[in-house]
């Protein structure tokens, strides 16, 4: 029988939640790490029972937690993250050159192919590997290293890599994405990196159309069609057919083009889902009306799904891990609020339900299906 | 939790073989290449408050002995 499990990171714990394959009767387990920030979780591909967490709080930094039995139990393994070499500087909000410091994990990415290889994105941005299921770290600093690092900027949730995709199809590709320089992209397994933010265009920066800049919320691609990728920017929705290369919006008919998250349909690849939110200064959904919004067209024309969805007073935001698919048939659709609701679409979003209600914020939400 | 130290016993000693014990706990409660205390972490010994003293300040006779814990804590802070 086909079973679900959803990874829910909050703001003081994990939560793992469980069901068959019709989503509507729900196991919660957890809290895991009680009081603990847990930014990102997330399983292998390869191996669905090996998990990796990222933990931290304020008093006592960061640590990685490991699961090898779908998250029964845990081990803390490496949480040494070192800058390679003289660590530099890039700006700080007003402009100064700031030294880069390592604050907390953001995501960890699991290898497509192998249980013990995982990729951090980190705040201050850089991005760093483990070979060997986490305990130890190396950074891969040809990306920091790119010439345009001494000009990268924090955005206001600071200056985090929050993005890793993996091409499915050339294991030396991988896009990731930080708050607020933009998007990159290597095509040989992280030693040199290209700016992909060409197209894209943020008012209120020096230069609208800058190489680097653009404060990048998350990105999304079907593994089927790697080179297509769907950006949630700070505003506006964007879209690329050339892996990066160049971008186009496709914000249509949106509400509000600000948001955070943004996936793709797990069985078709033009179908896309984003959380519109009012603006960068009123983190709520517009007119207190939580809605999501699918494009069946590959952005342009989008649609609101509301069914089951709070559709007054609501004044939660969705931030830009919380959002995921399973691979069931219909594909299921989840998201996860700051307000402590975790809600389920079954049936690709067309209707709703709130799985759990009263969770701590959620940070992030992650799915494995099992067939 | 307890350890064994080299005299005299210091903060560093004590931190040291604590992290020798519980590798987990590396970064927890100092840097892990500077060995600063984090700014949120607190140190007590006595009663008393010792998180500015210097890394390499004997501790006192009683915690040395075993007699009184050497207490790290979380900073009460927020609001």
């Amino acid at each position: 029988m086909s079973k679900v499990r959803v990874l829910v990171g909050t703001r003081k714990g994990a939560f793992i939640l469980t069901s068959d394959g019709r989503r509507s009767q729900w196991g919660v387990d957890g809290p895991f790490f009680g009081g603990w920030e847990i930014y990102h979780m997330k399983g292998s591909p390869v191996d669905p029972s090996r998990l990796y967490a990222s933990q931290s709080t304020s008093w006592f930094g960061q640590l990685v937690q490991r699961s090898s039995d779908g998250g029964k139990t845990w081990e803390a393994v490496g949480n040494k993250f070192v800058y390679e070499g003289i660590s530099g500087t890039h700006q700080w909000y007003d402009g100064t050159a700031h030294p880069w410091e390592f604050k907390r994990v953001w995501h960890l990415e699991p290898s497509l192919t192998d249980p013990d290889i995982v990729f951090a994105g980190v705040e201050d941005a850089a991005l760093f590997r483990s070979l060997d299921g986490g305990m130890t770290w190396n950074e891969l600093a040809g990306l920091r290293r790119h010439g345009s690092g001494p000009r990268w900027q924090p955005g206001a949730g600071g200056m985090c890599l929050h993005t890793i995709l993996l091409d499915p199809a050339d294991e030396a590709r991988m896009f990731i994405a930080i708050s607020a320089a933009g998007a990159f992209r290597t095509d040989d397994g992280g030693a040199t990196w290209l700016p992909i933010n060409r197209g894209l265009r943020s008012e209120h920066i020096p230069d609208p159309e800058a190489e680097v800049g653009h404060c990048v919320h998350h990105i999304a691609m079907h593994p089927s069609r790697p080179k297509v990728l769907f950006m949630q920017k700070h505003w506006d929705i964007m879209r690329s057919d050339d892996a990066g290369d160049s971008w186009r919006e496709v914000s249509g008919n949106l509400p509000s083009d600000f948001g955070f998250p943004i996936e793709v349909h797990a069985h078709e690849p033009e179908t896309v889902y984003v959380v519109p939110i009012k603006s960068d200064s009123e983190h709520f959904p517009p007119d207190g009306r939580l809605r999501v919004y699918r494009s069946r067209t590959g952005g342009v024309e989008w649609e609101a799904l509301t069914a089951g969805l709070p559709q007054r007073d609501c004044y939660v935001n969705v931030l830009r891990d919380a959002m995921a698919v399973d691979s069931l048939d219909p594909c299921g659709v989840y998201f996860g609020t700051t307000g402590g609701q975790v809600y389920v679409s079954a049936d690709s979003g067309d209707s709703w339900a709130p799985i759990v209600r009263d969770l701590p914020a959620v940070l992030s939400i992650e799915v494995q299906t099992f067939q | 939790m307890a350890v064994t130290l080299e005299v005299p016993a210091t903060q560093r000693s004590v931190l040291d073989a604590i992290e020798s014990a519980y590798p987990m706990l590396r970064g927890t409660i100092r840097d892990q290449t500077t060995k600063r205390r984090r700014a949120f972490v607190r140190y007590f010994a006595c009663g008393q408050d010792v998180s500015l003293e210097s890394d390499d300040h004997p501790l006192p006779v009683a915690v040395a002995e075993g007699r009184e814990p050497f207490i790290i804590i979380g900073a009460i802070a927020g609001g």
